[in-house]
């Protein structure tokens, strides 16, 4: 088990399609969070942003862009990028920042503002870039990725379509009153399953949008958290792990995966290390978490989580979610902010956003879709290239 | 006649009869990698610069598949006005112990299942006045077989 750190304030820019500047964004999702800690902006001593690249250069150097925005008052900075893991690896900044004693308070943020309809690559000709290739020479998008996923899951496992659109049913339920969800709207799995087909066997319901939005922490030693109170919320672990050679399952972007003819699998695939390294750094097993914030890219991807972060065996994911399990009222509610489906992805602020959510869930501030008595919460999220992002909270 | 090119250069063998999709092979742990590896073998064991193109199997097995309903943005270039959907195989090869994407060549996703043999085949990515792009496919066994 490593030291916690204390999560002292929270704060989000809802998501939506704004058209504004995504610093813009990111200062609300600062100012909230700065006042739900009460700490003063002059007084952070160190600011952890997560990068957008759609944003041109200040999105490249977010730490500075918000220190700018925000005054100028000499604080250290970082800024990462990772995809979609950006948010969990300026979290890991700060956290390493304080546990390491070299500031006591620190402010992350992730924004950004979103093209409409697919992501793709930047412009340019870039032979070399596996990202580029795959657009030009397979015409594979990230919802192709899920596809696939989707497809060996309803082959292997037995899912349905029905399943999948009832993940959708399920967080658009729970998003329903979440001020910061960009879709709060019920959804039946009527509409799912008539939706436009994307990337087979997925639908256009079953896929998560892009989304303008920021979120922001403050964190900061237990020991600083003492002058604000006696019951913080708290990081217990976080893993920004890599795969383990050979990497055996499809990832994004990539044309192929690893080979295991000269050296077998391990005995972990990339998902489900993520997750276990996160329980061992805070010494919690799978059965004590009461909440979890995964990421629904699209609604069969959330029942893959459900088995990478240890809720069931493999296969069992469709059961758990046929059981009422992962609904709020159930044993593990998964996604209650409402998850992608209800925010849309706002690529370095959603990691971020998954922690505020667990945030407000320990603390018993998450009004309607409160998931009673939560002590124990785990995010889990993967960025392009073998980025993994899990945080465990607990209080 | 114009002139046939890889999609990308050393990547396949675009010989009408005997199309291959070419990797590396490291000749000190026998690791296999596509798209190729030049400098380094990525067995983080291993790390040998001794690395030979290879040829990989021509046929695996379907480890799983996707539709792609809508025109993907650039830098793909459709072949056909308005777009026509097409769909994606991962495939997975035995000896090589791994799985490698591709278009789908003669079906659609109705068409395919997981488990189903395919093997590799070639088609036309690009194509302008000068020159002819050869890319790589996946087509189900059965097709062939079939026709």
């Amino acid at each position: 088990m490593v030291d916690q750190v204390a999560i002292l304030g929270v704060g989000m820019h809802p998501w939506g399609k704004w058209g504004k500047n995504f610093v813009e964004y990111g200062v609300k999702a600062a100012e909230d969070a700065l006042k739900d800690a009460g700490v003063a902006w002059t007084d952070i001593q160190y600011v952890a942003g997560g990068d957008t690249i759609r944003n041109g250069y200040p999105g490249y150097v977010a730490g500075a862009t918000f220190v700018q925005a925000l005054g100028w008052n000499g604080a250290q900075i970082s800024s990462s990028y990772g995809a979609c893991a950006s948010g969990t690896q300026a979290i890991e900044s700060a956290r390493m920042r304080i546990l390491a004693g070299l500031c006591d308070v620190a402010l992350v943020v992730g924004s950004d503002t979103t093209p409409k309809g697919f992501l793709a690559p930047n412009k340019g000709t870039r032979g070399d870039d596996p990202d580029w290739l795959r657009f030009r020479v397979l015409g594979a998008t990230n919802t192709t990725y899920f596809g696939l996923y989707a497809r060996r899951r309803m082959d292997v496992y037995g899912a349905t379509s029905e399943d999948f659109a009832q993940v959708k049913v399920k967080n658009s339920r729970h998003g329903l009153s979440n001020l910061n969800a960009r879709y709060r709207k019920e959804v039946s799995a009527d509409e799912v399953l008539s939706s436009a087909m994307v990337a087979n066997p997925l639908r256009l319901l079953d896929i998560c949008a892009t989304s303008d939005g920021a979120a922001a922490l403050v964190l900061c030693s237990m020991e600083f958290a003492r002058r604000f109170t006696t019951n913080p919320v708290t990081i217990a672990g976080i893993a920004s792990v890599t795969p383990v050679y050979p990497s055996t399952t499809i990832e994004m972007p990539n044309f192929s995966t690893d080979s295991a003819a000269a050296v077998p699998a391990p005995i972990r695939g990339f998902r489900d290390s993520i997750a276990y390294t996160a329980y061992e750094q805070a010494g919690i097993a799978p059965d004590e978490v009461n909440v979890a914030e995964v990421y629904d890219l699209s609604t069969a991807l959330e029942l893959d989580w459900y088995e990478n972060i240890g809720l069931c065996q493999p296969g069992d994911a469709q059961k758990l979610l046929r059981d009422g399990d992962t609904t709020i009222g159930g044993r593990v509610p998964v996604n209650p902010s409402g998850g992608l489906a209800c925010f849309g992805e706002a690529v370095p602020a959603q990691a971020i956003a998954q922690v505020c959510e667990l945030t407000w869930q320990l603390r018993g501030q998450a009004g309607a879709r409160q998931v009673q008595g939560a002590k124990v919460g785990i995010t889990a999220n993967q960025g392009l290239f073998g980025h993994g992002s899990s945080v465990i909270v607990k209080r | 006649m114009k002139k046939r090119i890889p999609a990308v250069e050393g990547w396949l063998n675009i010989d009408p009869a005997h199309p291959r999709l070419i990797g590396t092979k490291c000749s000190d742990c026998g690791s296999i990698f596509f798209p190729r590896e030049t400098v380094r073998c990525r067995n983080p064991r291993c790390g040998s610069s001794r690395l030979e193109a290879t040829e990989l199997s021509s046929r695996g097995t379907l480890w799983s598949y996707t539709g792609a309903e809508y025109k993907p943005p650039e830098p793909y270039v459709p072949r056909t006005d308005p777009f026509q959907p097409f769909a994606i195989a991962a495939v997975e090869l035995a000896a090589e112990k791994m799985v490698i994407l591709g278009q789908v060549d003669g079906v659609g996703v109705e068409g395919l299942k997981v488990g189903m043999e395919m093997e590799l085949t070639l088609d036309t990515l690009l194509e302008d006045d000068e020159t002819e792009t050869i890319t790589w496919k996946w087509k189900p066994v059965s097709v062939r077989e079939n026709a």
